[in-house]
């Protein structure tokens, strides 16, 4: 079953790589979250997919029970989810303030500190 | 010890506050520290001539044997000397010199910061420490020249000098490095006794190589000599203290300090003898064609360091004796030449020969020192340079090569001596730039003091002898050296034949200055030389790394975003494949692949469909919805497999940013295709090379076992340890707390940039900037640029 979602991180990257090498500023910043995606995938199918269980103690027990999910990827992808976040929502930001200061969407217009 | 080495430090930070408080006065009380410094080395003296070396040591960087030790012996001790008593006469000159530049301030820092790292030099008892200080004087000998920085002259003569010295240093630490590995010690005071193991080693000749290549870079020998007449572009005081008297003396300073290790074989004595020799003919020759006072006085110093280095290559106890008396007398009356011809330039206004002449009745004082230096220069006895020329000539007796090069320099010398000072000096009044007229005390008094210190030393050269040049030819030779020196040794055997060689060169010397009118028919016949000079080779190779720099830099660095992340994924491609295929690492496929059920293709196909819709939107709101349905088909994967709460995560911040990114986008136009269809298909390809190698990488990484003890620990004790039951939270927020803490600094940090940004105000932006012009080098397919705000901070 892993062979599929192998198949979907490699086009997810593939698409990603392909927008970061645009010249508009927002296609590039969905690049960047494609790129993200395909990341938070990559670790998560790598490490022992398993259907159902998530890692959860029921009442009453010590443990979760067999077979459960890899709970320290998920700890891992959950912390990346939430940077990913706050990288895009930064970039987005900054390309609103360079569309004000040089009216265009194209990363191009920004190759000299000239004005 | 320690204080009086760093204490130069502490006076450089001191200097520019000095200038402002008694700017009249400042160089005065500057050169206090040098005096008290000076004074402090003479009471060392009668410890050090009893044949004792003072240690000093201080732990530096002790895991890499890097010690901040200190040693005094003769050596030491005559530089030391040199270093702080002609700096104490240079401060005050510098105090007059510039008088009137408001910049004085920085130039004592400058001098000062000089002085503690040249001092550093001469006492460093460890060779890490001596090549730290060494460039230090290297950099600050740099900032000096450069010292009149609105001047392109003086800057390039400042790089020059800097790159020059500066490749030398490096060689020289390679030296040191490999010495230290020989012998096992970076502590001189143990590797002298250790030359026995440096000279039998199969490295030997390269430690030679790299440290003669240092050395003579420093020490401005044939071919590196260019420098040092480009550095005039100092001011005087600079070009008296660092390029005369001190600085470039390091290289020779060197040369005999490490006599006892690296000295003594055949490959030493030929390679400096050699250079050497060279060095005095080449300076010599090209010092009586210059017409400049400082350029005439800087050749001849080069001859001079040439003149050293010779003999400190033969080596010979009379050459060795020869090289210390000489530095000595060096010292005194170039310093002094240099210093009068800063008083002349100063009161006159050109410093030409050629239109300068009977300033002794104008400028008396200066006129009497300057006399009494070009004697010593020209050696006359009874100054200490008349002793020096004769030692010198005693111990190359037994050469005739080198008697025959050593008169020449001499005679050229005499000539220069007399340039600088009958030339200027006697004669008929001639008309100057500025109306002449005396120097005032304190730029008189350096030289002065310098003259009489050359005769002194020539009258009480048996108390010199015992105390001074004793020691220092003890520690250059290793080992305990009783040295007479007099003025008169009579004229009986070799003294007397270096009696008779001294006339020769005096009479000479005499008939080629009132002769002088051939010297600038030679120099133009000797013209085109120079363009096979070092030199030349100096500026044709700094062009040529320039161009390749900016070359390499406009292919490279070209400023286009997708070049380098091309350049990034071609790179790791390349690398990846090439580990992959050396390794011979097989694909296997997943046993179980065919398992997969409906729902989960479902998710899989939307996810593909989303991406593909992504990629060919033509409106950015498309996008962004398109890019929120491929974040959502992940939630649901993560759902699928176990992880409600990423699955939670992922469908919150995907709202959360879809609705940011239309905010900022939404009254954007439509996506235009900015980049030609060709390089569409390019990054194309790149991309799906990419995304396969990513896709080979999982499938590999699916091959190989995961157990990790670290998932089934933190499941089983994350109830009983941390009272939780959701595992993942408690990694979070319990076992990997110090991670998620670092996340919520991140999150912070981004929070506070983003607020900057919608907060920030440019005032140039207050009106739109109009486009007028689509230089997109002819790729844009028209793309309307909207000029309206897009929110409202």
């Amino acid at each position: 079953m892993e062979f599929i979602w192998a198949i979907v991180i490699g086009a997810l990257y593939a698409a990603g790589l392909y927008m970061i090498m645009r010249r508009s500023i927002v296609k590039i910043i969905l690049g960047l979250a494609l790129l993200g995606y395909a990341a938070n995938l990559l670790i998560f199918i790598v490490s022992n997919l398993t259907r159902g269980n998530p890692p959860l103690v029921p009442p009453g027990a010590t443990a979760p029970i067999a077979p459960y999910a890899d709970p320290l990827p998920q700890a891992l992808i959950l912390t990346a989810i939430v940077i990913g976040f706050g990288v895009q929502a930064f970039t987005i930001v900054l390309f609103r303030r360079a569309y004000r200061s040089f009216g265009a969407d194209d990363i191009d217009e920004l190759r000299t500190t000239e004005r | 010890m320690l204080t009086a080495v760093l204490s130069g430090f502490g006076g450089a930070i001191a200097a520019p506050w000095l200038h402002r408080l008694a700017p009249r006065h400042a160089g005065w009380l500057a050169a206090l520290l040098p005096f008290v410094l000076m004074i402090y080395f003479i009471s060392l003296v009668p410890t050090v001539a009893g044949g004792e070396a003072l240690r000093f040591s201080y732990a530096w960087v002790p895991g890499l044997g890097v010690n901040l030790s200190f040693r005094i012996d003769g050596l030491s001790l005559l530089f030391a000397l040199l270093i702080t008593g002609i700096g104490t006469l240079v401060l005050i000159y510098a105090g007059g010199y510039l008088a009137n530049d408001p910049m004085l301030g920085r130039m004592l820092t400058l001098l000062l910061i000089f002085m503690a790292a040249m001092l550093g030099i001469v006492t460093s008892d460890n060779l890490i420490g001596l090549f730290v200080f060494w460039e230090l004087t290297t950099i600050s000998s740099y900032l000096l020249i450069g010292y009149k920085h609105e001047y392109e002259k003086a800057r390039k003569a400042a790089l020059q000098s800097l790159l020059v010295t500066g490749i030398g240093g490096l060689a020289l630490l390679a030296g040191i490095v490999l010495l230290g590995q020989i012998t096992g010690t970076l502590e001189l005071s143990e590797m002298l006794k250790r030359g026995d193991t440096v000279r039998a080693h199969p490295l030997y000749s390269s430690i030679l190589a790299l440290v003669l290549f240092g050395a003579f870079t420093k020490s401005a020998q044939f071919p590196f000599h260019f420098w040092l007449p480009g550095a005039m572009e100092a001011p005087t005081p600079v070009s008296s203290y660092l390029h005369s008297a001190t600085m470039v003396k390091a290289g020779v300073f060197l040369l005999a300090r490490l006599n006892p290790v690296l000295g003594g074989t055949e490959a030493w004595q030929l390679l400096l003898t050699f250079f050497g020799s060279a060095t005095m003919i080449v300076g010599s020759f090209l010092a009586v064609q210059q017409t400049d006072l400082k350029r005439i006085l800087a050749y001849t110093t080069v001859s001079a360091l040439g003149t050293l280095v010779m003999l400190i290559g033969v080596g010979t106890d009379d050459a060795i004796k020869a090289a210390m008396v000489f530095t000595l007398g060096h010292a005194l009356y170039k310093g002094a030449l240099f210093q009068v011809t800063g008083s002349v330039d100063h009161e006159t206004g050109t410093r030409d020969i050629s239109h300068l002449g009977g300033l002794r009745t104008a400028m008396p004082i200066t006129a009497a020192a300057a006399m009494l230096a070009a004697l010593s220069m020209a050696g006359l006895p009874p100054m200490l340079g008349f002793i020096a020329k004769e030692v010198q000539y005693k111990a190359n007796l037994s050469e005739p090569i080198l008697i025959g090069v050593a008169l020449l320099t001499n005679i050229l010398t005499v000539v220069a001596a007399s340039f600088v000072s009958l030339r200027v000096f006697t004669g008929q009044p001639v008309h100057t730039p500025k109306h002449a007229h005396e120097a005032p005390l304190s730029m008189w008094l350096g030289p002065v003091a310098l003259a009489l210190g050359g005769l002194g030393a020539g009258l009480f050269s048996t108390q010199i002898g015992n105390l001074l040049i004793g020691p220092a030819t003890g520690s250059v030779l290793g080992k305990v050296k009783a040295v007479e020196l007099v003025l008169w040794a009579g004229i009986e055997g070799a003294a007397g034949q270096a009696l008779a060689l001294s006339g020769v060169t005096l009479l000479a010397g005499i008939g080629l200055y009132y002769a002088r009118s051939i010297f600038p028919r030679i120099a133009a016949a000797t013209a085109p030389l120079a363009a096979l000079g070092a030199e030349s080779w100096y500026h044709r190779t700094v062009s040529g790394m320039l161009l390749l720099a900016e070359r390499q830099t406009r292919i490279l660095q070209n400023g286009y975003l997708r070049f380098y992340i091309a350049l990034i994924i071609i790179t790791t491609l390349i690398l990846t494949s090439l580990m992959l295929l050396v390794g011979q690492v097989t694909i296997t496929m997943p046993q179980n692949w065919t398992d997969v059920r409906v729902y989960e293709l479902a998710v899989a196909l939307i996810i593909l469909s989303a991406t593909a819709f992504v990629l060919r939107a033509t409106s950015r709101m498309a996008a962004v919805v398109g890019l929120g349905f491929v974040g959502y088909g992940t939630a649901l994967t993560f759902l699928l497999f176990g992880g409600p709460d990423l699955a939670i995560t992922q469908f919150a911040v995907e709202t959360l940013s879809a609705i940011l990114f239309v905010l900022v986008v939404y009254r954007l136009p439509r996506f235009g295709n900015l980049s030609s269809v060709s390089a569409r298909l390019r990054s194309a390809a790149l991309a799906i090379a990419g995304g396969a190698l990513m896709t080979i990488l999982t499938l590999i990484a699916l091959a190989e076992p995961t157990e990790s003890r670290l998932s089934s620990f933190m499941a089983e004790n994350s109830q009983s340890l941390a009272n939780g039951r959701n595992v993942v939270n408690v990694i979070l927020v319990d076992f990997r707390s110090f991670d998620t803490l670092g996340e919520i600094t991140v999150l912070g940090v981004a929070a506070i940039g983003i607020y900057a940004l919608l907060k920030l105000v440019v005032p140039s932006e207050q009106e739109p900037r109009v486009e007028t012009d689509g230089s997109l080098d002819g790729k844009t397919e028209g793309v309307p640029r909207e000029r309206t705000e897009v929110i409202d901070a």
